[in-house]
């Protein structure tokens, strides 16, 4: 975990409401797909978690809905414009399970952190398969971008505007070796009933200070109470009680 | 050279910067990020007898300057806390650490106090009768003089450590509340714990915590923090350990100015983790700016 300075290189509207800023700064605590950073937004006192979706050296993207002011203040920034990140939190995905042929399975916003993922997992010689939900054609990002790493992917839209219509569970191919998933809640639990297999889900919940220190995300699990910042976001399907 | 160290309840700090309670666990969170041996001392996270999974989420609501938190004393139970907790604290920490304690009856009060007085790193008791996230315990203690008086009493005769009462400012004469503390045999006071508050959501039109209310804190509430801790050292001859909205070292000696001996950190922690850190960091300048040699001087300098 380090506490960094980031400098805005590009910030560009991608979907509706959906913003993508790339930033320059030390990105050495980032080290596992999954982990997310904390933005720190002048004129608001808590710190903003935002999900990776990209890291190359000193260069980090981040994909977000403006859901609120202090989305909607890092969307209108101008690049040069620097932001406090402390990055490297959270345990991120664990590769290890993968397989050969893991399923990636997004919704929204959890299309972004599951394309550092997909980047790691085809590195590793894996062949992902991604299954990403929309609600509608306008709101539809990234398709090209996984394509474009070698993964097979398949495109739903709630409206059937785009792609399949439907939900990402009515998409799910029978075969494959382990699931990662990252989504809206309704998603992650229509996906934790729909599989049989085991599979790690990334949650998001309402955090004070994203490092584990004020509890204000815990939730109990199989394993007792965890904290969604520090001891998630990523958790195994076993450890969820839903 | 500048003198930072003052003398809390008998024993000496190298610092006056003490992180608050619930804003820094038990210590090793942070001892990832920084040496924290530079803090003076710190506050672990709220104990009770037993374990607590605390309040449904979501447990946190942002404000302007601030934070409300409606965690519930999520802890481990004491039992747990000096089997293992105190022993990962111990790795990274080797200083006397404040204990605080928060209970829903007298007994679980003693119980807990009496089992961490034993412990040879626990330097402080803080009693917590300020928690305003739990039923019938915490803060439903802290408002009531009588009952203060009657757990401060009974902690008193079964500990050998100076024991520190936190109090709630959700009471209509804090004074009153700081003198039955010192009546009762109290070593010191530490003020303020957070304010009651609550945010609704517009969007869902409800309450954005589960619980509700919670408790505020945050720069917001250091006026109100300065003024009890004025009144209340204008009333009281022990020590007073002042807290809310601290975020720097001006504010520190501001604290100080007013009747502080030392000073709790508690919500600026959550927005940066080396918060305390660079207030020690800064003291020593700050210190010159404003032609302070010895911290200690200024306790209670602007009487």
């Amino acid at each position: 975990m380090k506490d960094v300075i980031f400098t805005v290189i590009s910030n560009k509207k991608i979907a509706n409401g959906v913003f993508k800023t790339e930033l320059s700064g030390d990105t050495s605590a980032i080290k596992k797909p999954g982990q997310f950073v904390n933005f720190a937004i002048e004129g608001l006192y808590l710190r903003r978690p935002i999900s990776v979706c990209d890291v190359a050296d000193g260069r980090l993207t981040i994909i977000y809905k403006t859901v609120g002011k202090g989305t909607a203040k890092m969307a209108e920034a101008s690049p040069g414009e620097a932001f406090k990140v402390l990055t490297g939190l959270g345990n991120g995905y664990d590769l290890e399970k993968a397989g050969e042929k893991p399923l990636l399975i997004g919704g929204g916003v959890g299309v972004p952190p599951l394309y550092y993922l997909a980047k790691e997992l085809v590195k590793k010689g894996a062949k992902p398969v991604a299954v990403l939900g929309f609600n509608s054609v306008a709101d539809v990002f990234y398709e090209e971008e996984y394509k474009k790493l070698g993964c097979e992917t398949v495109v739903t839209t709630v409206d059937g505007s785009y792609g399949h219509k439907g939900f990402v569970t009515d998409a799910l191919p029978q075969e494959y070796t382990h699931f990662y998933t990252c989504g809206p809640l309704p998603m992650l639990k229509a996906v934790f009933r729909q599989t049989k297999t085991g599979g790690q889900f990334s949650l998001e919940e309402r955090m004070g200070c994203g490092f584990g220190a004020c509890m204000g995300c815990s939730m109990m699990t199989a394993n007792g109470a965890k904290r969604v910042c520090k001891d998630g976001p990523v958790f195994e399907k076993s450890e969820l009680l839903w | 050279m500048e003198d930072l160290r003052v003398n809390l309840c008998g024993i000496e700090l190298d610092n006056p910067v003490i992180p608050a309670s619930g804003t820094f666990g038990y210590g090793y969170e942070f001892a990832e990020l920084y040496d924290i041996n530079v803090l003076g001392t710190f506050s672990f996270k709220g104990t009770t007898r037993e374990p607590r999974y605390g309040n449904p989420l979501p447990r946190i609501a942002e404000c302007t300057a601030g934070i409300i938190n409606s965690i519930g004393l999520q802890n481990p139970g004491v039992e747990k806390v000096v089997a293992e907790e105190l022993l990962k604290l111990k790795k990274c920490f080797n200083k006397p650490v404040i204990a605080n304690v928060s209970g829903f009856s007298v007994e679980d009060y003693v119980y807990s106090c009496g089992k961490l007085d034993r412990e040879p790193q626990v330097g402080w008791l803080e009693v917590n009768v300020s928690c305003p996230n739990v039923h019938g315990g915490g803060m439903s203690l802290g408002t009531d003089a009588n009952k203060v008086s009657e757990i401060v009493k009974a902690v008193k005769k079964v500990v050998k450590k100076p024991v520190i009462v936190k109090l709630t400012p959700n009471v209509t004469d804090i004074v009153a509340i700081a003198k039955a503390c010192e009546d009762a045999g109290a070593d010191g006071i530490c003020l303020i714990n957070t304010l009651t508050g609550m945010r609704i959501d517009l969007k869902t039109k409800r309450p954005v915590i589960a619980n509700k209310i919670g408790g505020f804190s945050g720069p917001a509430v250091f006026p109100v923090a300065m003024r009890m801790v004025w009144q209340v050292t204008d009333a009281v001859r022990i020590p007073v350990v002042g807290c809310g909205g601290v975020s720097s070292a001006e504010d520190v000696i501001e604290m100080m100015l007013a009747g502080a001996t030392a000073v709790e950190v508690g919500a600026a922690n959550l927005v940066n983790p080396f918060a305390c850190r660079d207030i020690i960091e800064d003291l020593p300048e700050t210190m010159r700016k404003y032609g302070i040699a010895r911290l200690r001087d200024v306790i209670g300098g602007a009487k």
